[in-house]
C-alpha cells in the first residue's frame, strides 16, 4: 500500500504534458545501428569459453607454422645418441623411439591435423551447397529423390567408410595419402551441410525478398547465390567450425589405427600411436604430449563451434 | 503406421545394399594380387588357391555369389588364417565386443542424462560446472586417449585393475569408461538444453501449481519429456561407441571384433575387412532402424500416418 503511494507521489503533472512536435531528438536513433557481422562478433567476445578457443585456435596455426622452424630441428633427422630423452632444455618435447625432436614433429603433425580439418570442412562446404541449394530449389518429386539418396549416404558409418578408403587406396606399406584421407572424410560428412542448407532455402525461398527477386526475373541460381546463401551463413559457419575437429579427430583415430601417413611424416594421430609403444616402456611423454595438442585443437574448436551457435542466435542461449 | 515401418525398412535395406555393393566392388578394385606376399608358388597352387576363393570366376559373377552367400549368413573364408573363417571369427570377437559396447552404453545411459539433468535443476551452480567441465573433456579427448590415460595415470597406479588383457569384470571398467565418456558428454549437454526448455513449459508451471512434490515434478513431468531427444540420438550413439571400439580394443589387448579387423586392415586380409565391414553396417543399420521404431512409440506426439516432417 505504501509503495503504491510513492509512486502516486513520483507521477507529477509535467509528465503527463503532450509532446512537441518540433522535438527534435524524437525521431533520433541514439546508438550507431551494428550490423549483423559485428554484432555476431560483439556477443561472440562476450563469450569467454569461445574466445579462449578462438586464441587457441590462432596460436596452434601460428605455431604450426612457426613450431618447426625454431626448434633447430627437423622432423625426419634422426639422432641415435638421443634416443627417447625425456623433454628438456634442447629438446622441449623430448625425442622419439629414433632419436627425432618431438617438439618439431608435434607442429609439423599439427599443420597436417589442421590442414585435413580445414580442407575437409571446405569441400564439405561446397558439396553440401551445391546439393542442398538444387534439392531445396528443385521440384518435390527431385527433392525428394535427392534427399533420400543423402540418407542413404549418411547411414553409412563414417570411420567404416575413412577406414575402408584409406585401406583401399593406400598402397601396402606407403601410408595414406593426404588427398585419400580427405576423400574418404568428404565422402558422407557432407550430408549434414547438405540437409542444412536444403532446409534453410526451403524456409527462405518463401521469403518476400525471394518472390520480390523472382518477380523482376531473377533466375533461381541467382536467388540461391545472392539472397539465400548470404542469409545462411550463420548456421553454415557453426557447421563448419562443427566439421574441422570431426575430421581431425577422424584422422588422428586412423593415424592411430596406422592408416595415416607414412613416416617420417607425422599427424598428431600417428604421433599418439607411436607414442604407445613408449608407454609399457616408460615414456609416457611421448604419447601424453601429441594426446593433449590433439584434445587442444578439439577443444578450442568445438567451443568456438557452440560459441558461435550462441552468439548468431542469442534466442538459443541458454 | 505400417506404411511407414515398411518405407522405414525398405530404406534400411537399400542402404545396406549400397553398402556391400560399394564394399565389395572397393576390395576386388585393389590393384595388385592378393596372393603375391605369399611368394613364388607353384602356378598349381596359385590356380587353386584363385578358385578356393572364387577369384577366377568373372567379377559380376563373383558379386552374385558373394551376395547369396550373405543372405545364407555366410561371410567366406579368411585369407590369412587357414583355420577360421570369417564367421569363426566374428563368433568369437562379436561377443566381447558387444559385452563391452553395452557396458559402456550402460555408462553412459546411466550418468549422462542425469548429469545433464542436474546442469539444468541447478543451472549456474556447482553441479551445472561440474556437468560443464565433464561434457568439455568428454567431447575434446577422444577415445583412445582417454584410454591410455586411464592406463597411465590409473591402472597403474591401481593394484587391482589391469592394464589390458580380457576374461573378468575387472578387464572391462577402464575400456567401457574410456569409450563411454563422449557419449556420455554428449548426452548431458543434450539433456541439460532439452531440460532447461521443458521446465520453463507451461505443464511443468501447472504441476507445480497442483501442489505436486518437486521429486514428482521432475521425474514424471520434466524428465520424461526432456529425454526424448536423446532416445532420438541413441542410434547414432551406439554407432559411435561400436566403431569407437577398434581403437580401445588396440590400447587394452581385447580380443573383440574391433581388434580383428584392425588386425585385417593391417594384413590386408581382404576377405576379412570385407566381412567385418558388411557385418557392422549390418548391426549398425539395425540399430538405427530399431531406435528409430522405439522412437515413434515413446514419442506420442509423431504421427506414424504422416509424411513426416
Amino acid at each position: 500500500m505504501n509503495s503504491e503511494a510513492n509512486v502516486i507521489k513520483e507521477l507529477t503533472p509535467d509528465l503527463f504534458e503532450p509532446a512537441l512536435r518540433e522535438d527534435k531528438n524524437a525521431e533520433k536513433i541514439r546508438r550507431p545501428s551494428i550490423k549483423y557481422w559485428p554484432d555476431v562478433w560483439r556477443r561472440l567476445k562476450q563469450n569467454k569459453l569461445a574466445m579462449t578457443g578462438l586464441t587457441i585456435i590462432i596460436l596452434m596455426i601460428a605455431m604450426s607454422i612457426i613450431g618447426p622452424l625454431i626448434s633447430g630441428y627437423s622432423y625426419f633427422e634422426q639422432n641415435y645418441d638421443l634416443i627417447n630423452v625425456h623433454p628438456n632444455k634442447t629438446n622441449w618435447f623430448g625425442t622419439d623411439e629414433l632419436g627425432r625432436d618431438l617438439f618439431t614433429r608435434v607442429w609439423y603433425g599439427a599443420r597436417y591435423s589442421l590442414i585435413i580439418g580445414v580442407l575437409a570442412a571446405a569441400i564439405d562446404f561446397i558439396i553440401g551447397v551445391i546439393y542442398g541449394g538444387i534439392s531445396g530449389m528443385s521440384s518435390r518429386q527431385v527433392d525428394s529423390i535427392m534427399m533420400r539418396i543423402a540418407e542413404v549416404v549418411y547411414s553409412i558409418p563414417y570411420l567404416l567408410v575413412v577406414i575402408l578408403l584409406s585401406v583401399v587406396f593406400s598402397k601396402e606399406g606407403a601410408g595414406t595419402s593426404m588427398f585419400v584421407l580427405i576423400l574418404a572424410m568428404t565422402l558422407t560428412d557432407w550430408v549434414p551441410m547438405a540437409i542444412l542448407v536444403r532446409g534453410q532455402v526451403l524456409q527462405l525461398k518463401e521469403a518476400e525478398y525471394s518472390l520480390a527477386a523472382e518477380s523482376l526475373g531473377a533466375s533461381n541460381g541467382w536467388i540461391l547465390r545472392k539472397h539465400i546463401i548470404p542469409n545462411t551463413m550463420g548456421p553454415i559457419l557453426v557447421n563448419i567450425t562443427l566439421t574441422i575437429p570431426r575430421a581431425i579427430f577422424a584422422e588422428a583415430t586412423l593415424g592411430f589405427l596406422g592408416l595415416g601417413f607414412q613416416a617420417p611424416k607425422s599427424s598428431l594421430g600417428s604421433l599418439a600411436n607411436d607414442g604407445l609403444a613408449g608407454l609399457a616402456v616408460g615414456n609416457a611423454y611421448q604419447i601424453i604430449i601429441p594426446a593433449i595438442f590433439i584434445s587442444l585443437i578439439m577443444f578450442a574448436f568445438n567451443v568456438l563451434g557452440d560459441g558461435l551457435r550462441d552468439a548468431l542466435d542469442p534466442r538459443l542461449r541458454k | 503406421m505400417k506404411k511407414y515401418l515398411l518405407k522405414r525398412f525398405i530404406m534400411s535395406i537399400i542402404t545396406l545394399w549400397t553398402i556391400i555393393t560399394v564394399t565389395f566392388f572397393l576390395m576386388h578394385s585393389i590393384p595388385g594380387d592378393p596372393f603375391k606376399k605369399e611368394g613364388k608358388m607353384p602356378p598349381a597352387v596359385y590356380e587353386n588357391l584363385l578358385k578356393k576363393y572364387g577369384l577366377d570366376k568373372p567379377l559380376h559373377e563373383q558379386y552374385v555369389i558373394y551376395l547369396k552367400n550373405l543372405l545364407r549368413g555366410d561371410f567366406g573364408d579368411s585369407m590369412k588364417s587357414r583355420v577360421e573363417t570369417v564367421n569363426d571369427m566374428i563368433r568369437r570377437g562379436f561377443p566381447v565386443s558387444a559385452y563391452l559396447g553395452l557396458e559402456a552404453l550402460l555408462i553412459a545411459l546411466v550418468f549422462g542424462p542425469t548429469l545433464g539433468a542436474l546442469a539444468a535443476l541447478y543451472q549456474n551452480k556447482v553441479p551445472d560446472y561440474i556437468s560443464m567441465i565433464i561434457a568439455i573433456i568428454g567431447i575434446s579427448v577422444p577415445s583412445f586417449i582417454m584410454g591410455t590415460i586411464l592406463i597411465q595415470f590409473v591402472a597403474k597406479n591401481v593394484s587391482w585393475l589391469p592394464i589390458g588383457g580380457w576374461g573378468e569384470f575387472k578387464h572391462t571398467l577402464l575400456p567401457a569408461l574410456a569409450m563411454s565418456l563422449m557419449p556420455l558428454a554428449y548426452m548431458a549437454r543434450l539433456m541439460r538444453s532439452s531440460m532447461l526448455e521443458v521446465l520453463n513449459q507451461d505443464y511443468i508451471k501447472t504441476a507445480k501449481s497442483k501442489g505436486i512434490s518437486k521429486a514428482a515434478v521432475i521425474l514424471k513431468h520434466a524428465v520424461r519429456n526432456a529425454i526424448l531427444p536423446i532416445v532420438s540420438v541413441l542410434g547414432t550413439l551406439i554407432s559411435n561407441l561400436l566403431v569407437g571400439s577398434f581403437v580401445i580394443e588396440k590400447i587394452f589387448g581385447i580380443p573383440g571384433l574391433g581388434s580383428f579387423f584392425v588386425k585385417s586392415i593391417n594384413n590386408r586380409d581382404y576377405t576379412l575387412i570385407m566381412g567385418t565391414t558388411i557385418f557392422y553396417a549390418i548391426i549398425l543399420i539395425t540399430m538405427l532402424f530399431l531406435v528409430d521404431i522405439a522412437y515413434m512409440f515413446i514419442d506420442p506426439r509423431i504421427k506414424l500416418t504422416k509424411e513426416g516432417r
